[in-house]
């Protein structure tokens, strides 16, 4: 290192100030850098490189004087990076990958599962016993001449133990010794001890009353490929599919994550059993959205004007009251929907039996689920048109219907012919975003419906009330596949129609405020 | 405002009173309901719909107290209820606090600074703010497994990583405070800076001190998106102890177990205070609405 300071010092700055800046400076690089060599040596580079950047753009920031508003930026900047635009990121990225729950390892890390995998042969048998100890439990196994202990261990989940040999000539005292009636029932926990002897060799359970000598079941035989030391069988990895495969190319589970290009989207336009409920279901998510603003707006705008209407009464009360659905919380009034739609125990199909002798099968039959779904969607969403149409309709002058009313206009014609032409292009943008936040409307679907009734006759679980963000949410989370890669394609085309959704809002933003200028 | 003569205004009035009424009554149908159900026995529909006899079995639930039915039979509560709202509360009180240091820092520097691609970066986190958190569910739930391995208390299923997930949404919150900082005038900070104070003093001690309003608001506002958000608590979170109340809530609803009534005296329980906040922000939380999209 040369021994030029790469900063001007400053005169200003008291000496023991300058040091603890200096020690705080060195002291946070060097935790960071032995994180980042952490997570670069479990194989997650992008990662390492990602937290080296950010570190490395926080210190120039913070130590180059120019930059002072950067440091203000500096920590919302990183919260948005790293919360929303990575996730995105990484969610396209995730799209072009086979990431699922029989590929979920990366590559090092399945060789290695391959690797660590263990056979027990009979070879250099202990007999073993199992004591008390007060924390936990301790190992004696006996050879023909030796006796070895464990120290105390906690069973559960795979652990390595080093045993100690004891000499028989010295007394060591153990705990009370377990029954056999336990160790049956310990016998899992048992099995994922791994014990190696001071002699370096390595045993595992064999038996009830037996630990054994266990070897590795696999090793590296030339380059990437493994050979089973058991049936010689060699493994070679399949980085176009990403499994491990012996000579007839069966596959090996765990398989591991790879590249497969656009698959997943080929998988979702390409195939006809995959493309018929995909399809069905983008058309319900714009029909879902569309009716939800088509009538939060009618029934919004409707409320409005009839509470911007000076000379009634009680107009605070209603507006408050009117406001209510908006203000509690949406995952309580979903599920009290929910329980008020249940077929056999609900209110709602109480009364409609007593009225008409009808029980409407809400969440059995589809077409009845989606009106349930809009009916109680537009409940929830039309307090916010109200209460932007009551500010809208605020900023038109009187003056108008003044002069409309010495023409004689009935309010009919005065709602259409100014009123609403005067509202509707302000809150065009706004109608937009509320398209947009319905289309993504995951809350009330997931927790109303769940997507529910489902297609019969799908590959991966599909409802006829699932929206798009539900479908990649369930494609993810409950099917048992777990294929994380098609939903972050799915993903990745509601990204697309989101940002196209977005571009006309803001077009639609700007030549609002391009007219209102004079 | 408009001008019309006497009978037909009698009328008009009459026939909107009537009209919103009973449209009142078909949207406040849902909380009568609630409140009815959570103080009528057992769990399922009787005959009518106001309860013939008043129970508080489902509030002893609700509030953690165990109760004896009619059989003699000690009902203890499904669900630790309170644990979850002091879930709810601990997790969106922290979230706001952080979220309020993180948006207030930005909104300073885009008031009061000028920088390059000052009107890009702002127009930018606008635009991401459209991408909800619902969309990337995946990538959350990959990321913090990943950070778990190495940071345990925010890998999944632990408060802190939730806390953590919840502090990129603070794109909203920057543009209302940024409105308020470029309402207050530059002057007094200038006299500040004049006296000696560097910016950060003069933001901390000087600028700071007159926005408190707009910070209670804003950390308000964090604090109910908090406590009302879904999506992310519910992939984050399993253990039941571990769960806020927007997750475990829909326990209650099981096909399986069925427990409608205990249901309800939780949401009135759990409803009423985060609606009452909610009510008294409402001003804020409108003029906030014309900013960008609507709550979840």
């Amino acid at each position: 290192m040369s021994s030029v300071h790469p900063f001007p010092l400053q005169p200003r700055v008291p000496f023991g100030k300058y040091l603890l800046k200096w020690s705080a400076l060195l002291f946070s690089s060097l935790i960071l850098l032995y994180i980042v060599s952490i997570i670069y040596l479990t194989g997650y580079f992008v990662l390492a490189f990602i937290t080296l950047v950010i570190y490395c753009l926080t210190l120039y920031v913070y130590l180059h004087k120019p930059l002072t508003a950067y440091r203000y930026l500096l920590p919302g900047l990183i919260g948005i990076s790293v919360f929303v635009i990575f996730p995105l990121v990484h969610t396209i990225n995730m799209g072009l990958t086979n990431f699922s729950s029989s590929n979920l390892l990366d590559y090092q890390r399945a060789k290695q599962y391959f690797l660590d995998e263990r056979y027990i042969s009979s070879d250099n048998q202990l007999a073993f016993t199992l004591h008390k100890h007060s924390d936990g439990y301790q190992l004696k196994l006996s050879g023909e001449d030796k006796v070895y202990t464990s120290p105390p261990i906690s069973l559960g989940g795979p652990q390595q133990i080093t045993l100690r040999e004891q000499d028989e000539n010295s007394s060591f005292t153990l705990g009370d010794e377990i029954p056999m009636g336990q160790i049956i029932k310990l016998r899992e926990s048992i099995k994922q001890l791994n014990l190696t002897l001071p002699s370096g060799q390595q045993l595992g359970m064999q038996g009830l009353r037996r630990f054994a000598m266990s070897s590795p079941l696999y090793k590296v035989f030339e380059g990437e490929t493994l050979i089973n030391t058991q049936t010689n069988a060699i493994l070679t990895p399949n980085f176009d599919t990403g499994f491990f495969e012996d000579e007839n190319k069966k596959r090996l589970t765990p398989g591991f994550k790879v590249s497969i290009g656009l698959d997943n989207y080929y998988r979702i336009f390409g195939s006809a059993d995959f493309q018929e409920p995909f399809i069905k279901i983008f058309l319900w998510t714009v029909v879902f959205s569309a009716l939800t603003v088509l009538f939060t707006l009618v029934i919004g705008v409707l409320l409005a004007v009839l509470l911007n209407w000076d000379a009634l009464r009680f107009r605070t009360l209603y507006r408050t009251l009117l406001f209510l659905p908006y203000a509690v919380p949406g995952f309580i009034s979903i599920l009290v929907f929910k329980g008020l739609f249940n077929e056999n125990f609900g209110e709602i199909n109480l009364i409609l039996n007593s009225l008409f002798g009808i029980s409407p099968g809400w969440f059995s039959d589809p077409t009845l689920a989606k009106v349930m779904l809009v009916l109680v969607n537009t409940w929830l969403g039309y307090p916010y048109i109200m209460i932007l149409c009551t500010g809208l309709l605020k900023s038109i002058s009187g003056e108008i219907y003044e002069a409309t009313a010495i023409e004689g206009c009935s309010p009919l014609r005065n709602f259409w012919s100014i009123t609403l032409p005067l509202i509707i292009k302000p809150l065009s943008p706004l109608l937009v975003a509320s398209f947009a936040f319905n289309f993504n409307n995951f809350v009330l679907i997931s927790l109303l419906t769940g997507g529910r009734p489902d297609f019969l006759d799908s590959q991966v679980p599909a409802g006829t009330t699932d929206i798009l963000v539900t479908y990649t949410y369930r494609i993810a989370f409950e099917d048992s596949g777990q294929n994380f890669g098609l939903a972050a394609a799915i993903s990745t085309i509601i990204f697309v129609m989101v940002a196209i959704m977005s571009v006309i809002n803001l077009r639609m933003a700007r030549v609002n405020e391009s007219g209102r200028k004079p | 405002m408009a001008i019309v003569t006497g009978k037909r205004n009698l009328l008009s009035h009459l026939a909107a009173h009537a009209g919103i009424l009973i449209f009142l009554a078909l949207v406040l149908f849902p909380f009568f309901m609630i409140i009815s159900i959570s103080l009528r026995p057992g769990n399922f529909a009787v005959g009518s719909l106001i309860p013939p006899e008043i129970s508080f079995e489902h509030w002893k639930l609700a509030l953690g107290i165990s109760y004896e039915d009619a059989h003699g039979n000690l009902i203890n509560p499904p669900f630790p209820v309170l644990t979850w709202l002091w879930n709810s509360v601990k997790i969106a009180t922290i979230t706001a606090f952080l979220i309020l240091a993180l948006s207030t820092t930005s909104a300073y520097a885009f008031a009061r600074m000028k920088f390059r691609f000052k009107g890009a970066v702002l127009n930018s986190i606008l635009l991401l703010q459209m991408f909800p958190a619902a969309l990337t569910l995946i990538a959350i739930f990959s990321i913090f497994d990943t950070l778990g391995e190495y940071i345990p208390w925010l890998g999944v299923d632990t408060h802190g990583g939730l806390i953590l997930s919840y502090l990129g949404g603070i794109a909203l919150h920057v543009w209302t405070i940024k409105g308020y900082f470029e309402s207050i005038p530059v002057d007094i900070e200038e006299a500040a800076s004049v006296d000696g104070a560097n910016t950060f003093q003069t933001f901390l001690y000087v600028l700071l001190p007159m926005a408190v309003p707009i910070l209670m608001v804003v950390f308000v506002l964090a604090f109910i998106g908090t406590l009302i958000e879904y999506p992310v608590a519910s992939i984050l979170l399993h253990q039941e102890d571990n769960l806020t109340l927007a997750v475990g809530s829909k326990l209650f609803l099981y096909e399986q177990n069925y427990l409608w009534g205990d249901f309800a005296a939780a949401a009135v329980l759990s409803g009423l205070p985060i609606t009452a906040v909610f009510l008294l922000a409402q001003k804020w939380i409108v003029s906030g609405l014309t900013v960008g999209g609507s709550k979840g």
